[in-house]
């Protein structure tokens, strides 16, 4: 109960610490060699113990019949010798040795018997010291002593004798029987008989056996009592072995020709004979196998269906976890991003702030001493004065649009609808990069429709949306090269921008998982593959779409739709 | 210029007195006060027409001294300066009754208009108020 308990728990332990696609790999082995496990293992224990089953029922129920026939058989064999036994008697009881010494009686007798029963070959008297007295029949046998022959002696003694098969001169195969009679005064003689085997053959011929199977007489000797069909002629020894216990039993054995076989056996209660049948194990099981067969194709299509559908149910579940957690990831991403950059927008908005204060007290101060100079009637180098304050003034109004940029970066972080001049917001966002651009030696191509109509969005989202669109322009290009961004009113509904670069573009394959989260073409640790992912979702949450061309080697054209409507009443 | 009286309300006090002195020089009455507190403390023996009024202040914050000026001298009218976003701030200042709002650092020229308009405003309140 220990390792089963040992390999479950190693089964049902999904490794949490390892790398994504392994940890995959691992929970999905696990999940299905645990769904097999569960499957198969009854599956196959059914099999096996409906194999047996079948195989012992079915085993019970064919060798029945084949035990039944044999147990027919041995007992009309019995009847027949019982009955020609019996006729023996009657004619050694019946008559005086007077009337059975006297050959033309005995003729006379052995002429009835054979018109009333089939078989008998002769038939003589034998006195007490074993000489033949009288004798019908083909063979000239007065006068011959039997005394110290075998059967003489067992006649004497059992009162009746039935010898095994011999051939007589005219090479049939007979049997003998003899019977004792003794008289109330003590006078004693021997009736002997000899019938023809035939009958044994019509016996066994009656049993309408198949082609394949056998049947036949054997004496405790081993030798053939009736012709087998493939084991040997009458009085062969035969080379089957045969248990010596008196129980009728089938035992399963190899045989001479190499056949598995099933061999029914039954010993006669009144002589030697045994009477043997054999079937070939083939034939019997005929239906055994057929219904093995099937089992097995059960087995085989359970199997290979419990298989497809676990690996199949596997995988799907597979994708499906995969999917929850890629989306769980990204949310997470999503997050972890805007936090970072609403941290960012409140450092900005911090500094910016701190630096206003002084930035207005130096714009005041330079204000005064212009003041001064100006109002002053006479000022020696008035003009140089005048210019160097002028450029301290200058100087701080452009650090004033810096902090208010960084304050607008940090305003970005609300979401808030209002009415906007997509053009603003795109030359907004193109201020932050301009630099960038001057330094790559970029030239930026702005074709901005004047007549666009004010939309309702998000300016903030819709910054972050150029502002990564831009970049990824940027970082397109190595040296060189132009952007060159355009707005227009697609239809009733849509704005467009097309934002273009000249850049190394994207092979067909980048082009499918752009706008998926993780992917990226960029260097390990330089993207976070979020950027366009994020471009897309915020533009599919203001109601929009985004569509993107590109052809190796010669660049990239990004075509964000936005839409007139506000995002809420378009119901996206 | 005319006889506008202005009071000045910045806890920086060496922007403040800049300012005033170049308000000063172009004929404007300027007095400057460095905190909430110490603005209204004047306002009880000083009534200017504009008063001019940071929104970042230490102690006292510049929208409570914007709240308690209009309810105490609803004739002064009040610009506000902020440091912060041109938009947010200032226009949730100006929903609460000031008359407008300049970001800091700021253009002489444009604080003196915004001046100029505020006391046409009162003059016209006033007169509409005789009235």
């Amino acid at each position: 109960m220990r390792p089963l308990k040992d390999i479950l728990s190693h089964l049902l332990d999904i490794p949490d610490d390892r790398t994504t696609p392994e940890r995959y790999r691992i929970v999905r082995r696990n999940i299905a060699t645990l769904m097999l496990i569960i499957t198969v293992v009854p599956l196959s224990l059914m099999t096996v113990i409906n194999y047996f089953e079948y195989q012992t029922a079915l085993r019970n129920e064919i060798l029945a019949p084949m035990r039944a026939l044999v147990n027919k058989a041995k007992y009309s064999f019995e009847l027949f010798l019982a009955g020609r036994l019996s006729t023996v008697n009657f004619i050694a009881s019946a008559y005086t040795y007077e009337e059975l010494a006297d050959d033309k009686n005995l003729n006379r007798i052995f002429r009835v018997l054979k018109k009333e029963f089939e078989g008998f070959v002769d038939l003589g008297l034998i006195d007490s010291r074993g000489t033949q007295v009288s004798y019908a029949g083909p063979y000239d046998l007065h006068g011959k002593n039997y005394a110290g022959q075998g059967w003489f002696e067992q006649v004497k003694v059992n009162g009746v004798y039935i010898s095994d098969v011999f051939k007589g001169y005219r090479r049939f195969p007979h049997v003998a029987i003899a019977v004792q009679h003794i008289t109330d005064d003590g006078k004693e003689w021997i009736v002997r008989a000899t019938i023809n085997t035939a009958k044994f053959d019509d016996l066994i011929t009656s049993m309408n056996l198949d082609p394949e199977s056998d049947a036949f007489l054997i004496n405790r000797q081993g030798v053939f009592q009736t012709k087998s069909k493939f084991y040997g002629e009458v009085l062969d020894q035969s080379p089957l072995e045969l248990p010596k216990s008196f129980e009728p039993a089938v035992i399963e054995k190899k045989d001479t020709l190499g056949r598995d076989i099933f061999l029914v056996y039954s010993y006669f209660n009144r002589s030697d004979f045994i009477f043997v049948l054999i079937k070939p194990r083939s034939e019997v099981m005929k239906a055994w196998y057929t219904l093995r067969a099937d089992l097995l194709i059960v087995f085989l299509i359970g199997l290979v269906a419990i298989i497809v559908v676990v690996l199949r149910l596997t995988d799907i579940m597979m994708k499906r976890m995969k999917e929850s957690d890629d989306k769980r990831l990204l949310a997470m991403r999503e997050m972890e991003h805007s936090h970072k950059l609403s941290s960012i927008g409140r450092l900005a908005a911090g500094v910016a702030h701190e630096v206003n204060n002084p930035l207005a007290i130096i714009n005041e101060k330079a204000g005064l001493i212009k003041d001064l100079i100006e109002f002053a009637s006479s000022f020696p180098d008035k003009e140089k004065f005048l210019s160097l304050v002028g450029a301290i003034i200058q100087s701080v109004e452009r650090c004033r649009t810096i902090t208010h940029r960084l304050l607008g970066f940090a305003r970005r972080m609300d979401v808030e609808i209002q009415i906007l001049d997509i053009n603003d917001v795109i030359r907004e966002t193109l201020g932050f990069l301009e630099k960038e651009a001057l330094y790559k030696g970029v030239t930026i191509n702005l074709d901005l429709d004047e007549n666009l109509p004010r939309v309702p969005s998000d300016r903030g989202q819709l910054q972050q949306v150029f502002l990564n669109l831009l970049n990824n322009a940027l970082a397109a290009m190595e040296k060189g090269g132009a952007i060159s961004i355009s707005s227009f009113t697609k239809d009733d509904k849509m704005l467009g921008v097309i934002v273009e670069d000249t850049g190394q573009g994207m092979s067909e394959e980048t082009l499918k998982h752009i706008f998926e989260p993780f992917f990226t073409t960029k260097k390990a640790g330089q993207g976070t593959g979020l950027g366009l992912s994020i471009t897309y979702g915020i533009i599919k949450r203001l109601g929009g779409d985004v569509e993107v061309q590109s052809r190796l080697g010669e660049g990239t054209r990004f075509t964000v739709y936005i839409p007139k409507e506000s995002p809420e009443q378009a119901g996206t | 210029m005319n006889d506008w009286k202005v009071l000045l309300v910045d806890d920086e006090r060496d922007f403040a007195l800049t300012l005033a002195e170049r308000l000063g020089m172009r004929g404007i009455k300027v007095n400057t006060a460095f905190s909430g507190q110490e603005a209204l403390d004047l306002l009880e023996t000083y009534q200017p027409d504009v008063m001019v009024l940071d929104l970042m202040m230490p102690g006292m914050s510049g929208s409570t001294v914007l709240r308690k000026v209009r309810g105490l001298y609803p004739n002064i009218e009040v610009i506000l300066l902020t440091g912060l976003s041109s938009t947010a701030e200032g226009a949730s200042g100006v929903s609460q009754g000031a008359f407008d709002f300049l970001t800091k650092p700021l253009q002489i020229e444009n604080l003196i208009e915004k001046i100029g308009l505020a006391v046409r405003k009162r003059s016209a309140d006033e007169a509409g108020q005789e009235k």
